[in-house]
């Protein structure tokens, strides 16, 4: 059956069913000037060696695509206090093809985020060792929560062997939801964060990775090490934003199955958000504070 | 978490003397599982002075005595203690701000107010902060638009323009309601400027001439219409250029300005016209101000009411000085407050050039090292090109190179930056200065080459300092 065959009964059905004929001849109107534009991207791939605009570099606070705007200045003003996606226009009750395209990739980001691995190469390269949690593979990492908390019995061997024991502090970086948070991030973090503690005169335990890691894993680590404040850094749960977004979690004398309200977090590490390096600097202090005061989570007033 | 910070200010007039306390409130604006970001969230004036004429000794003095005893009266009656008191600013302003002791009534006042109790003066910096105690920075925020406010005292008029609530423009006249002085229906006083531009216009002023309301009322004419040249509401005369304070620029001919508000003793007199005896101050205030509310060129733009009028400036003074920090910064204890510090701004270009960035920046601190009027000196930078952690280090290891001379010095290592990187740069600059040396590294203050900043003791649990900044820069 060929389109204009289509078309036809499309037509024929939507007459039977009493439904205007403007809404269908829109449609097709559509779908034809898809076609079009399909076919002019087809001749310009054959005589251009461009490459399309990647996307994903819009920055959406610059982003304005409403059409005969009444103040498209002030909207622009409105705009800068956040990446939202607002003032984007629309096609009829639609989007436009453009921030659909942008939504759709972001989309991907975050999922990517969530179900690639961290490059080992990467890992390797800061001078981290890996251990990976009771998960083995990404799926079990997602479907079983609990199994994300506790280390591997290999992992158990290995942190005992490379690290130091009773450190003030132990600092471990680990994928968490998202493995672009860590390779964006970690480096800043945790070069902030173990300068600041040198300039505090803190001593601080061999940082390494862990592989399928919640944040719960912590506590094994901090029972394991005895260490007076665990430190992990992880990857966000990504969103439509950014997926490359890193939290710090710390205890101080955590313990496997103690409440949650004994962790102490700093969120939205990122480069848009509190900038990486400043951050772990933060980080330095905020530990410092809880050897000082002994304490961590909802108690610890900052 | 709230905190409130006591603040006073005190402005010493061509005509008046104030004084205020108020309050500011800070607090922590991010969630509790973020980086905290603390800001002034409220000012509050809680005492507002008498106004008292600004003693003078003779023509040419400040009655220091005299208004040491003022303030001191003032302090007992707001019940308030300069110990109690966190920041604030002493400004002389206007015509008094040329007498001869001027600079030393300001220090003395300085110490006596409270310890960190900055002394500021000059017009640009008066323009702002009568402005902000006028409100045109929240009348042009709210009303999307450019709002100029004319401070007219009783010896300069002071402009400053805003346009969305941000600082675009200031500048400074010698127009005021005390420039001629009337006693027993004489004229006992004339500024010089003020003859000569009477004499070019064909209007004769002596001492001793019987003070005619109809005469001065042609000059309160020409005033009025070269503040309307000031704002570029017609265009400028040939006399107009010599009405700037200090030799002063105007206010750039591209701006165009949609509202206007009045402040300064004058401004009553504008908004509230009275039928009263014209020299019932001894002055030509009343008739500049009905000369002002006649003027044509004023009605073509949107005139708006003042939150302040004669107490402006000195509401400006005690509540828009002060600024707070970056909340994430480095300092070390015992090491504040640091008054009076000279800014060394490096450009942009520089920054990017890290290779000749220490000799410029060595260079550039000499002048100030090479006197012995100062006790440390800032370096300041954007910070808009080193935010990963590598690039920290490359910046820190070029402010520690172009220290080498100045650390001999054993001052305090003091850097302020516009980017949110104070804390790491301050730790940077920490591990290698040597873990000995004092580092002061604060972030989210915009200074420029030339200013002088006063840093106050930590507020807010240590999170953020207290900053003031001497000079003014526009478009933050």
């Amino acid at each position: 059956m060929d389109t204009k065959e289509l078309k036809a009964l499309i037509e024929d059905v939507l007459s039977e069913m009493n439904i205007g004929e403007d809404a269908a001849s829109e449609d097709t109107k559509a779908a034809e000037a898809e076609k079009t534009s399909a076919n002019t991207a087809d001749d310009e791939a054959a005589i251009s060696d461009e490459c399309l605009e990647d996307i994903t570099k819009i920055d959406v606070k610059k982003q304005y695509l409403v059409e005969n705007p009444v103040d498209a200045e002030g909207f622009m003003e409105l705009k800068q206090f956040a990446p939202c996606r607002i003032g984007i226009g629309k096609a009829g009750a639609r989007y436009k093809t453009l921030p659909q395209l942008m939504f759709r990739a972001a989309h991907s980001a975050a999922q990517d985020a969530v179900f690639s691995d961290v490059d080992q190469d990467f890992v390797d390269s800061l001078g981290l060792f890996t251990v990976q949690t009771r998960c083995r593979s990404k799926d079990e990492y997602l479907t079983r929560p609990d199994l994300g908390r506790r280390l591997s019995e290999e992992a158990v061997k290995t942190i005992k062997e490379k690290c130091e024991m009773n450190p003030q502090v132990q600092i471990f970086v680990s994928d968490g939801l998202s493995s672009a948070a860590v390779a964006a991030n970690t480096e800043d973090v945790l070069s902030g964060l173990m300068q600041g503690l040198k300039a505090q005169g803190v001593r601080v335990g061999t940082p390494f990775f862990v592989k399928y890691g919640r944040v719960g894993a912590m506590d094994e680590v901090s029972e394991l090490l005895n260490a007076d404040v665990t430190c992990v850094l992880i990857g966000e749960r990504p969103g439509l934003i950014t997926a490359t977004s890193m939290s710090a979690y710390m205890a101080y004398k955590g313990t496997i199955g103690m409440p949650e309200s004994n962790r102490t977090v700093v969120s939205n590490i990122h480069s848009a958000g509190t900038i990486p390096a400043e951050a772990g600097a933060h980080l330095a202090e905020v530990i410092k504070i809880m050897l000082d005061k002994k304490i961590s989570g909802t108690e610890l007033k900052l | 978490m709230k905190e409130i910070i006591n603040s006073v200010g005190i402005d010493i007039g061509t005509s008046t003397t104030q004084l205020i306390f108020s309050k500011l409130t800070i607090e922590n604006m991010a969630t509790s599982y973020t980086v905290p970001r603390i800001s002034i969230v409220n000012t509050e004036v809680v005492y507002r002075s008498n106004i008292y004429f600004t003693p003078l000794d003779s023509s040419s003095n400040i009655d220091s005595e005299n208004v040491k005893a003022i303030v001191n009266k003032e302090y007992k009656l707001a019940n308030m203690r300069p110990e109690d008191l966190q920041t604030g600013a002493v400004i002389i302003t206007g015509e008094t701000a040329r007498k001869d002791n001027a600079d030393e009534v300001l220090s003395s006042l300085s110490d006596m107010a409270g310890d960190f109790v900055v002394a500021t003066a000059g017009p640009d910096l008066e323009s702002l902060l009568s402005a902000r105690g006028a409100g045109t920075d929240f009348i042009s925020d709210e009303d999307r638009c450019t709002v100029a406010n004319i401070d007219i005292g009783g010896g300069t008029s002071n402009i400053a323009v805003f346009s969305k609530g941000t600082a675009v423009g200031t500048s400074c006249l010698d127009i005021g309601g005390r420039l001629i002085k009337v006693k027993g229906g004489k004229i006992t006083y004339i500024y010089k400027k003020t003859s000569e531009l009477a004499a070019a216009h064909g209007i004769n002023l002596k001492i001793g001439d019987r003070a005619d309301e109809s005469v001065l009322r042609k000059l309160a004419d020409i005033f009025a219409k070269q503040l309307a040249m000031a704002l570029g509401l017609l265009p400028k005369d040939q006399y107009h250029k010599g009405l700037y304070t200090n030799d002063g620029s105007p206010i750039s001919e591209d701006i165009k300005i949609d509202g206007i508000t009045f402040s300064g003793g004058v401004a009553d007199m504008i908004y509230n016209p009275s039928g009263e005896n014209v020299f019932r101050y001894e002055d030509i205030g009343p008739i500049l101000g009905e000369a002002i509310n006649d003027c044509s060129y004023f009605s073509g733009v949107k005139r708006y009411d003042a939150a302040e009028t004669i107490r402006a400036t000195v509401v400006g003074a005690g509540t828009h000085t002060t600024e707070v920090s970056g909340s994430t910064i480095k300092y070390e204890e015992n090491c504040l407050p640091i008054k009076n510090i000279p800014v060394v701004k490096m450009s942009e270009e520089d920054e990017q050039d890290l290779k000749s960035f220490s000799k410029k920046m060595s260079d550039k601190m000499e002048i100030f090292t090479n006197t012995d009027a100062y006790d440390c000196v800032a370096v300041a930078i954007s910070g808009n090109f080193h935010t990963t952690f590598r690039a920290v280090q490359e910046m820190g290891k070029a402010i520690v190179d172009g220290l080498e001379g100045y650390n001999k010095l054993g001052f305090p290592i003091v850097v302020i930056c516009e980017n949110d990187i104070g804390k790491v740069l301050g730790n940077t600059l920490k591990v290698m200065a040597g873990l000995d040396k004092k580092i002061i590294c604060i972030d989210n203050i915009f200074v420029k080459d030339g200013d002088f900043v006063d840093i106050g003791e930590p507020v807010a649990n240590g999170r953020v300092v207290p900053v003031v900044t001497k000079t003014l820069i526009f478009n933050r």
